[in-house]
Order: C-alpha cells, then structure tokens, then sequence
C-alpha cells in the first residue's frame, strides 16, 4: 500500500504547494480517506476513541441496500419479459434489468457526487459521506423507465435544496433521497406514475401492440381504480383475480411485481432490516412503531371494508408499494428522523399511520409512503421538542420539591 | 442504597498493572501546576530561589486567597514556568532530599468547628482536594454542601485497585474522614463495589452505598445523580480516597505528606506495577524510560479523562495513575486495519464491528487514532446507550455550543462535568471533542450564573 500512500502524499504536497489549487484539497482528500483512515490522532479529551466512523456506519447501510438492488435488477428483467410475454432465461432477465438498472445508480451517484464536491471546495470542507447512502436509495425508489437526465436533474436538487441549503449532511430537514422522488414526482407526474412507467420497455411494447394497459399497472394503482366502485363492479372483480395471481401475497411479499425499482420485495427490505439492526445501525424503535402505525391503520380501513382496496388484507396491504423500503431505509434516516429513543417510537408510528392513510382514501398518491415520511420528518423536531419539554419540566418540578 | 448503573461501557484495555507495589525513585524536583485547577487564577507566593518547606504556599487563589497551594516537598523554587500572556503553568521545585515538614505537631482537629476546619484546611494546603459539582472545581469555602461524596472505586480503563492502595490504611481513612465530616450537616457517600475491602466496608462517619455496573459506575456524576441529584443552587462535594488519607494523616500527625500510590499501565510499557509517589513527581521519576516502547503516549490520569504528558512531564495533582499506549499517527488502508476492515482487533461499542460478539474478558489495544474525521451530528441514540443520566446529552451539547444558557439549565448542566462525558466522546461516530464542549459550558455558566 505504500505506493498507493505515496501516490497521495505527493498530491497533498502539490495541491498545497500553490494557493490556487489549495482549494482543490477536498478532492484528493476524499479520496485519500476513502483509501486510507487518515493518521489524526486525539488532541483533547478522551485519549481513544471508538473504532467506528461515519464511512463504516454509511458502508453498512448501503451492504443492506445490496439485496434490494440485486432483487431490483433481476425484477426488472422479469417484469419486461414477463409483460413482453416471452420466455428468457435468468441471464437474461439480469442482462436486461443490469442494463436499466445500472445506469440510474451510475447518474444519481455521478450527479450526487458532482454537487457535493462542489459545495466542499466551495465551503473549504472535507467530503461528507451522507450521500453515499442517498444515492443509492435514489434509483431503487424511481420506475425503471425514468429518463436519465431527470434522475439527474432531481438528484441535484435533492441534494443542494434538500440539504447543502441547510447546511449539508447532518443539517437537512428532510430525508434526500425522498427529496430527489418527491420533487419528480410532482415535477414530471407522466413518468412517475400511472401504468406505464413501471415496466421498463412498456411504452414501446404498448407501439407495438403487445399488452393490454393494465398488465403494466402496479398493484396500488390497480387498487386506487377500485375505490369508487362496489365490490361486484367488473372492474373491481378481475382486480381482485389480481390479486389472486400476479400480486398474491407470496408474489408481493417475494417482490414479483411492478413498482419501482428496489421498492418490491418485501424480503429483500426485510434481509436489509436484518443488517441494519444485526450491526446496531438502525433503530429498532423506528422499525417496529411504522410497522404498527401501517398495520393500525390499514386495520382501520379494513374494518370499514366496502370496496376491493379497503378488504384487502392489512398485512397484504402492507407488502405492497413503498411501504417495507420506507420503512427500513427511509423513516430510519438517523438526521431527519427524531434524535430522542421515546421520540422515535412516536415518529415511527406517524409516518406507518399517514403512509397507509394516504394511500388507501386518498387514490392520486398511490405512494402515500413518501409522502407520509416527509411529513414525518417535517414533524419530527416537534415531536422531540415535547419530548425535551417532558424531561426539563420534570427537572423544574424536582426542583420546586426540593 | 443499592445502585444499579444499566448504561455505560467497560472498555478491556491490554496491560493492566500488576499488584505490586514499588517504591519510585526520590523525585529531583516537583511541579505544582496550576493547570490541574480548572478556572484558577493563581497569585504567586514565591520567587525563583525561595526555599520552601512541605506544606510551605506556593500559590493561593487569586480571588479567594485563604486557599493555599503548597510545596509537597522541601527545597528550593526552581523555575516559575509561564505561557502565553504569562500565564504560569508550572512552579517547579528543586528538591533538598529533607522532606522538612512545616510544622508537625498533631492537629485535633475533631473539636474545631465547620468553620475553623475550612481555615486549618485551607492554610494547610489540603483544600484543593475538595472539588464541587456544579461546575467541577475547587470546591469554594463559603458553600455548604448538602453531602460529599466519595467513590470508593474506580470504573475507567486500567485503573488502580483502591482495595490494594489503601490496605491496612484505616486509620488515616477515617481521620480523614472524621475531618471532613465536619464540613456538611448531611452525609458523607462512600460508594463501593458490592466486594470492596475492610478499610472503606468498616469506614466511620459514611454512609455506604454499593453500586454495580459498568463504568461509568465509579464516577461521582452519576453516583451524584442517582443518591442525591443536583439541583440549581444546590452544591456538593466530592473527593478522592487517597486524598482523604492526606487529610487524615495532617490531622495525626500535623505534616502535608501527599504521598500516594499509583498504577502505571498500558499496552506500551513493559513494567506495570503499582508506584508509591508524590504528587506533583516528574514522570521520569515513576517510569523507567526503558520499559516504554516507542512512539507511546503518556497519559496522566486514565485514558479517557487524563492529560497528556511527555517524558518531562508531571503527575497531575488528582490523577492516580499512567497510561502509556500507542500513538495512532499512521495511516491506516481501509481493507486492511481500516474504516471497512473486518476489524477483529478493533473495539467498537456499536455493533458495526465484531467487538461485540466477542468474549467480555477480551483486552483491546486501543491506539490514539481518532479513527476517523470530525462530523456534524449524524448517528443519533449512541450517546444514550452509554450515558446513565436523565438528560439528553445530544441536545444538552447543542445548547452549550449555541450558548444557550436558559436551555442549558434547563437540560440539565448542574448535573454534569466534563468526565461524564469521556464514554459518550469515545463512541462518537463523528469524533466530537465532547468534554472539550462541556468544559466551556461550565465555564461559561460559572461566569454567568454563580
């Protein structure tokens, strides 16, 4: 490694060597630290610290992304093939979904990345890892069909809007990566949502004369169709054959169905989850309570019953869509999430009750989860400032008693 | 009263000291540092060339001078070392060989009154060893304390065993304490482990209290917190054991005798034992330059609290022992010992790392390596897991970095110093100097509030 060391050293040396290319440090010093912990060592306080950092905690939490983005690849072939109604073999579906795929984490990291070094050479800071992590959940949670240059363009918005604003990683309000969706979402509403954008290759299939429009449509939005009609409506009853057989709860809970990219499987979220809370990284707390708060409310609706959408099964409904990504990736986002243990639990089970309610009464936002999570996080300082409240008013009163 | 402490952290570091007790060498010269005291502002009392006795001032505090600091042995001022904008840092003495004492006549001091022990104490040189909470300095005569505390272990990593150092000490013990307890009209808390030796089982004038748990058990701020919490306005005391033996052995015999006993350990040094010394000793005096390996840092005092000091350094004046462990300066590639190593030899309170599902007797070699760069808060729950108080830390730092003085009362800052902070600054994902944060909170609240 001492070539690699002194590939390095002589960067540092020339880079500051000239008060021009000074500000260039940040760029070679990123990739310096990626390569080597650097050689700093205690000034004050504690004489040790802790072996973990930042890049090992973000490093884990994109190890647990790898089953999703694997599961998202290989669906993606087989959603294609499977509408394209051929047979492929599973090279095949993988070569087809790499090939979809790929390029979109490529973009979101290259444009992601771009914008913060950036902001770093600009502020005079080092590089922060929050981003590794955003810029995977960013293509996982897009349709495979959507264009590059607006993963591009949502992706730098994301990023300067939703966090360089406030100050970059560690000050952002709101979770980036559902910044980036949030912003296409209702910024080019064509090709984010509806029944075509879910299979890659759709729109051209559909020239051609292949399929029929509902083979494309995602399981929500399927359902969103029935809200208005009765349970015998036509409509309403070869939904529910669909339900039967391409989105049964096997299909949903393994993931063999439409959506967006990394967002299907429920037991891919569930392998992450298991890497996240194995090695500590998220909370458990935040896990459990937006699982309960779906649950509560899908359970809710289901009680009041009266169309295909509402008797779906709770536990059914919650296989479907955004909702296990969401919960393990996104609400445990440890910045936008509450910072307080009782906080969490609160916050946890707002963001499961809202993404179920917004799904299910309200049809035009199929992805209630998104947006539930962003309203969580909106909600999130105030829920830990009553938390904070609690605790200085029980020293006050201790105080009063004494 | 039985405690249990749930959170917290015991950090296994390799090269604990052996029980055996060594004799240092005679120390050529002492250094009184006035850098110990946190907030002082000394007044000199000698010049260069003044020959001084044990117990003869040296310095008292500027804005309450009956409080002397004084000569821990007899001889001569060498040099009054300063820093910037002349700051003195150091008052050394050159040492005659004599050890003449001041006086040394026995002092009953049981018959004085509170008042009359403050001003014996303070004359004597022996008040410093009272440290207050709030704020975590000398304890200011004019309070009274609603108890004192002393803590008859100590939690941190590598520390001595005070069972070992204090055997068959009894009688010095409870001098001690029979002084002390004149100083509050409520209890004296001597908190031990549930296996703690006669001389403090068997300790007059205390109340008992046995605590079990990791560290930070053995820190007064979180005995303080669950026996007898902090209130604003309210003030307690607390104080080492070694340091009560002092008093008790003023009170016997009338001489300021701070010798004290001391571990010396750590990974980077070959001779581990327990030292009899002085406060104030030279490093070089306790530690044979040969037994310490090189590129090693000398630690004053524990690991997590301590200072660092070099060879030509001194031991600080409460600090019981000396850690030598590796300097973390190299590069470290990050497959290999790394941020993205399998990292089996790594210690990590969080799970991130194998550390976890490995044996609880397994000893770490901990280097100085930040082991990463300073962040802005990311991971948000970690300081909890190992901060045993009811306060929330993060926020409680937020407040002090915005100088937030209403929130930082409200949150809780009478309840904490600087040390109770050490564990949650070692698992800090984002390398935040922490006691560094506190330290100014205190002292910005002392300015301000007290």
């Amino acid at each position: 490694m001492k070539f690699l060391r002194k590939i390095f050293d002589n960067a540092h040396e020339k880079l500051n060597a000239n008060e021009k290319t000074k500000k260039f440090f940040p760029l070679v010093d990123a990739f310096d630290t990626l390569m080597f912990t650097p050689n700093h060592v205690t000034s004050k306080g504690s004489h040790i610290r802790d072996a973990i950092d930042l890049k090992r905690t973000m490093m884990l939490v994109i190890l647990a992304l790898v089953p999703c983005l694997l599961f998202g690849i290989y669906n993606t072939g087989y959603q294609h093939y499977r509408v394209l109604g051929e047979d492929a073999s599973f090279l095949e579906m993988i070569m087809k979904g790499a090939w979809v795929v790929l390029p979109l984490v490529i973009v979101s990291y290259s444009s992601g990345l771009f914008v913060e070094f950036i902001f770093a050479i600009r502020n005079g800071h080092s590089v922060q890892e929050g981003f590794l992590v955003s810029g995977m959940l960013i293509p996982l949670c897009m349709p495979a069909d959507v264009p590059l240059w607006m993963v591009a363009i949502a992706t730098i918005f994301a990023v300067v809007i939703g966090k360089e604003v406030f100050g970059g990683t560690g000050m952002n309000i709101l979770n980036v990566a559902l910044t980036a969706r949030a912003f296409l979402f209702f910024a080019h509403p064509t090709k984010m949502s509806g029944n075509e954008v879910w299979v890659t290759g759709f729109s051209e299939m559909k020239g051609e004369g292949l399929v029929d429009a509902s083979s494309g449509a995602t399981a929500l939005g399927d359902l969103a169709s029935t809200l208005s009609v009765s349970t015998s409506d036509p409509i309403a009853t070869s939904v529910s054959q669909n339900f039967e057989g391409t989105f049964s709860l096997m299909n949903s809970f393994l993931g063999f169905i439409p959506g967006s990219v990394g967002e299907t499987s429920a037991l891919m979220c569930l392998i992450g989850a298991g890497i996240l809370l194995w090695t500590g990284i998220a909370s458990w707390r935040i896990i459990i309570s937006f699982f309960i708060g779906g649950f509560v409310m899908a359970s809710i609706l289901n009680a009041v019953g009266g169309n295909v959408y509402f008797e779906l099964p709770a536990i059914h409904q919650l296989m479907l869509g955004g909702f296990m990504f969401g919960m393990v990736f996104m609400a445990t986002d440890p910045v936008t999430a509450s910072h307080t243990n009782t906080g969490k639990f609160i916050y946890g089970f707002l963001g499961g009750f809202l993404g179920i309610l917004i799904r299910m009464v309200n049809p035009a936002y199929p992805e209630g989860v998104m947006l539930a999570i962003l309203i969580a996080n909106v909600f999130a300082p105030l829920i830990d400032h009553m938390v904070i409240q609690s605790n200085i008013n029980r020293r006050l009163k201790r105080l009063k008693t004494a | 009263m039985k405690i249990s402490v749930r959170k917290g952290l015991d950090i296994n570091l390799k090269g604990e000291a052996e029980k055996i007790l060594a004799e240092s060498k005679d120390p050529q010269f002492i250094a009184i540092k006035p850098t110990d005291f946190s907030g002082l502002v000394p007044k000199l009392l000698v010049k260069e060339g003044d020959t001084v006795k044990c117990g003869s001032p040296v310095f008292c505090d500027k804005y309450n001078d009956q409080i002397n600091y004084v000569s821990p042995i007899s001889g001569k001022v060498q040099e009054i070392v300063r820093g910037e904008k002349r700051r003195i840092l150091a008052v050394t003495i050159e040492s005659d060989g004599k050890m003449d004492q001041l006086t040394l006549k026995p002092k009953d001091l049981a018959k004085l009154d509170a008042n009359e022990v403050k001003s014996e104490l303070m004359t004597a040189g022996l008040w410093p060893f009272f440290r207050m909470r709030p704020i975590d300095i000398v304890a200011i005569p004019s309070d009274t304390p609603k108890s004192i505390f002393i803590s008859g272990f100590d939690s941190h990593p590598l520390a001595p065993d005070f069972d070992f150092i204090m055997k068959d000490k009894s009688a010095e013990f409870n001098a001690g304490l029979e002084v002390i307890s004149k100083l509050t009209s409520g209890n004296i808390n001597l908190q031990l482990r549930s296996d703690a030796s006669e001389v403090f089982t068997k300790a007059t004038n205390v109340v008992i209290n046995t605590v079990s748990g990791p560290h930070p058990a053995g820190n007064v701020g979180v005995q303080i917190h669950e026996i007898d919490t902090l209130n604003k306005g309210e003030v307690v005391w607390y104080i080492n054991p070694q340091d009560v033996m002092v008093i008790g052995r003023y009170a016997l015999t009338g001489a300021y005798d701070v010798s004290k006993v001391i571990a010396v350990g750590g990974s980077n040094i070959s001779e581990r034992k327990y030292y009899k010394t002085i406060s104030g000793a030279p490093v070089k005096s306790i530690l044979n330059e040969k037994a310490i390996d090189d590129n090693s840092r000398i630690i004053s005092g524990n690991v997590l609290t301590g200072d660092r000091v070099d060879l030509d350094g001194f031991l600080g004046f409460y600090h019981h022992q000396i850690s030598v462990i590796p300097e973390g300066n190299t590069y470290k590639f990050f497959l290999k010992d790394g941020w993205l190593s399998p990292g089996f030899n790594s210690f990590s309170a969080s799970r991130a790392y194998p550390s976890w599902l490995m044996p609880k007797s397994k000893n770490y070699n901990i280097d100085t390596n930040l082991n990463g760069e300073e962040r802005a808060f990311v991971v948000s729950g970690q300081y909890e897991k190992v901060f045993p108080f009811d306060i929330y830390p993060v926020q409680l730092l937020k407040s002090i970095i915005t100088n937030d003085i209403e929130k930082m009362e409200n949150l809780g800052i009478y309840e904490v110093s600087p040390e109770d902070f050490a564990l949650c600054e070692f698992v800090c994902t984002s390398k935040v100097n922490l006691q560094k944060i506190v330290r100014d909170g205190l002292d910005l609240i002392y300015k301000e509030c007290m």
